[in-house]
């Protein structure tokens, strides 16, 4: 798959001069969005338990009358702004507005809805909610898309939008959240898979690059083994996860019963081992491909002119060809981070831990509110990771420009 | 006879063996067996859950394909323009959803079963065909539509004669892409109890019985990888068809 940006400018075809009075055809989408969110779809969902069946809570009952007004008449603004203004800072300032009164009401709505000392009731967003939220975050994204920032301004924003959401979380305003109760019961568990999730991305990656960037320097020079190197990498890739767990399942197993060492070291059939080597073999093909990839596209006369220099061939190698592969290396490894990040949700299945130990056990308890706590951070890592590398892959390629 | 048409033949063939008489093979697997437990899959027959299995898949991708397809159309259009840049993003939003997120959330929504797992792979599958549709229809050269215009073709004979046939292989690939995830997403659907070939590796997981766990990793593996070269065959005659260059997509 290859993005085809540079192309959006020639394809972006002119606006035809505006009529003073234009509607912008996404606004309007939008602004429908928006009306249905606000009356026909209820805002929250109460239960009585956490299992419990819910049961709807329009926007007027959710909150206290003021505070559902407000709601209402910032929405509607919203609404008016995505449909009327073109100019992308009144969208995305408007877009922003919208989140900071919704995103803290649903805390508020949650203590409103919550009967004194009952801890057994559970309150989560709604249809009304997430519809809201959809229509904001489109009109923010869209508008971001268009004010096309460079990497330091994605990476402002990024670094705002984090601390929003910590802001959120560790304020206590969403506290009474159903979520968040989840959390609660079980925070030294949550650390405890979180760190797991990280060490098995970060790790895996970690070891691919440290196999993989040699392996495709190798396979750059050597003709052979670049065939056969990127076949068997690429035959990897197709397997699906589960399948691939599965498979190094027996071998390890074998392995753990035969080398006391292996066993020692926490080699074995189930759990982390086979999880870490899975995402280990998928993340190489990115690696290993962009390597070669980046070192095809060195300029032959870069290297003329260090040999010329009189460099070595590991100093050409060390100085020039590296450092000009790297916004590709590094393009890769962005690549190999998110698919990770996503992959290790897997592991779980086979007792590697992990977010992915949430989610089953929130599908198995039909507990919605566990399965979310287990897809929420996963997603939001994911997502975060990849703006922060292509921002990276950005600021690299423009080093060499 | 090319090698690797040899080897996969020889793969299909085998695959085609195993699902079809797996008893045959037990031999295999009974090494990995403990306290006589059964070496072969016994809750099911394979056939009928590798069936199953690329239903679903084929489904699914039939959908995402259809309307994957018909928005990259609809955004590439002067009427749709004003939606290319947030669709762009989306895309790139959507992929860094990993799918067992997807297929979670979707269970509370529509309860166990087929559905949510038809649910995500549909919406899954939908981000790389709509991603390659946008590559394939923004990458046709311009000339190409000035001479179709020239030679007084219509909007609509413009994209079904010229634009559409040039992006094919660029969709093509992104369909192939869409396939070999929902392959591995279907499996993963077997934890909500979706029937599907990940019936086995689960089975094999909770009943601790490592000769299903690798039977089934087999299975899904080979019909993975053989699916994903046929269609990279079918990509490539697409592309030939054209008069380019074979380029190796991945």
């Amino acid at each position: 798959m290859s993005s085809a940006t540079s192309r959006t400018s020639t394809l972006g075809v002119a606006p035809p001069p505006r009529p003073t009075l234009s509607f912008d055809h996404l606004g309007c989408v939008i602004a429908i969005i928006i009306g249905i969110a606000l009356f026909a779809a209820p805002f929250a969902t109460y239960r009585a338990t956490r299992i419990a069946s819910g049961e709807a809570r329009f926007l007027i009952e959710a909150l206290p009358i003021a505070m559902g007004t407000v709601i209402v008449v910032v929405s509607l603004g919203v609404a008016v702004v995505a449909v009327l203004v073109r100019d992308p800072f009144g969208r995305l300032g408007s877009a922003v507005i919208g989140l900071a009164v919704l995103l803290p009401a649903l805390g508020l709505s949650a203590g409103f809805l919550t009967p004194a000392d009952n801890t057994f009731a559970r309150v989560s967003p709604s249809l009304g909610f997430w519809l809201l939220t959809l229509s904001f975050s489109l009109l923010a994204i869209d508008a971001l898309a268009r004010l096309r920032l460079g990497p330091y301004g994605r990476l402002v924003a990024l670094a705002v939008g984090v601390s929003a959401l910590a802001l959120l979380l560790f304020s206590g305003i969403w506290d009474s959240l159903s979520i968040l109760k989840e959390y609660h019961t079980r925070a030294d568990t949550f650390w405890r898979e979180a760190r797991q999730h990280l060490l098995l991305a970060f790790g895996s990656m970690a070891a691919a690059c440290i196999i993989g960037i040699p392996l495709g320097i190798a396979a750059y020079r050597l003709k052979t083994l670049r065939t056969a190197l990127l076949q068997g990498l690429g035959i990897v890739q197709t397997i699906p996860s589960i399948a691939l767990f599965g498979l190094l399942m027996a071998p390890l197993g074998a392995i753990a019963a035969s080398v006391p060492l292996a066993a020692a070291l926490g080699i074995k059939g189930i759990g982390a081992a086979p999880a870490f080597i899975a995402l280990f073999l998928y993340a190489l093909f990115p690696i290993v491909a962009n390597t070669i990839a980046g070192l095809s596209q060195v300029p032959a006369a870069a290297v003329d002119a260090a040999r010329g220099m009189g460099m070595s061939a590991r100093q050409q190698l060390v100085e020039i060809e590296m450092p000009l592969a790297f916004p590709v290396i590094l393009a890769g490894i962005r690549i190999v981070l998110v698919q990770n990040l996503g992959l290790a949700t897997v592991a779980a299945l086979i007792g590697g831990g992990g977010f992915g130990t949430f989610v089953f056990q929130g599908i198995g308890q039909t507990a919605i509110d566990l399965v979310l706590l287990g897809a929420i951070p996963t997603v939001a890592l994911s997502f975060a990771s990849s703006i922060f590398l292509d921002a990276l892959v950005d600021l690299a390629k423009g080093a060499h420009a | 006879m090319t090698l690797p048409s040899v080897v996969r033949l020889l793969g299909l063939l085998l695959l085609v063996a195993f699902i079809t008489m797996p008893q045959a093979f037990a031999f295999i697997f009974e090494p990995l067996i403990t306290r006589g437990a059964p070496a072969i899959y016994n809750q099911g027959s394979l056939l009928a859950l590798t069936l199953q299995h690329l239903r679903t898949v084929f489904l699914a991708t039939l959908a995402s394909t259809a309307l994957a397809v018909s928005l990259g159309i609809f955004v590439t259009r002067p009427s749709g323009a004003e939606f290319l840049p947030l669709s762009r993003s989306l895309v790139n939003i959507g992929q860094t959803f990993p799918p067992i997120a997807v297929l979670a959330i979707a269970v509370p929504l529509v309860g166990f079963g087929e559905k949510p797992t038809f649910i995500a792979l549909f919406l899954y599958g939908l981000l790389p065909i709509f991603e390659n549709t946008l590559t394939g229809l923004t990458q046709v050269p311009a000339q190409a539509i000035e001479a179709a215009r020239g030679m007084g073709m219509n909007a609509w004979q413009r994209l079904s004669q010229v634009e559409l046939p040039l992006a094919f292989p660029v969709i093509l690939a992104g369909i192939r892409l869409s396939v070999i995830i929902s392959l591995g997403t279907a499996t993963i659907g077997s934890t909500v109890a979706a029937k599907g070939l990940g019936e086995v590796i689960i089975a094999g997981l909770q009943s601790n019985n490592i000769a299903f766990v690798l039977q089934g990793g087999l299975v899904v593996a080979l019909l993975a990888v053989l699916i994903h070269d046929g269609l990279g065959l079918v990509e490539r005659a697409a592309a030939r068809r054209l008069g380019r260059a074979p380029d190796e997509v991945s």
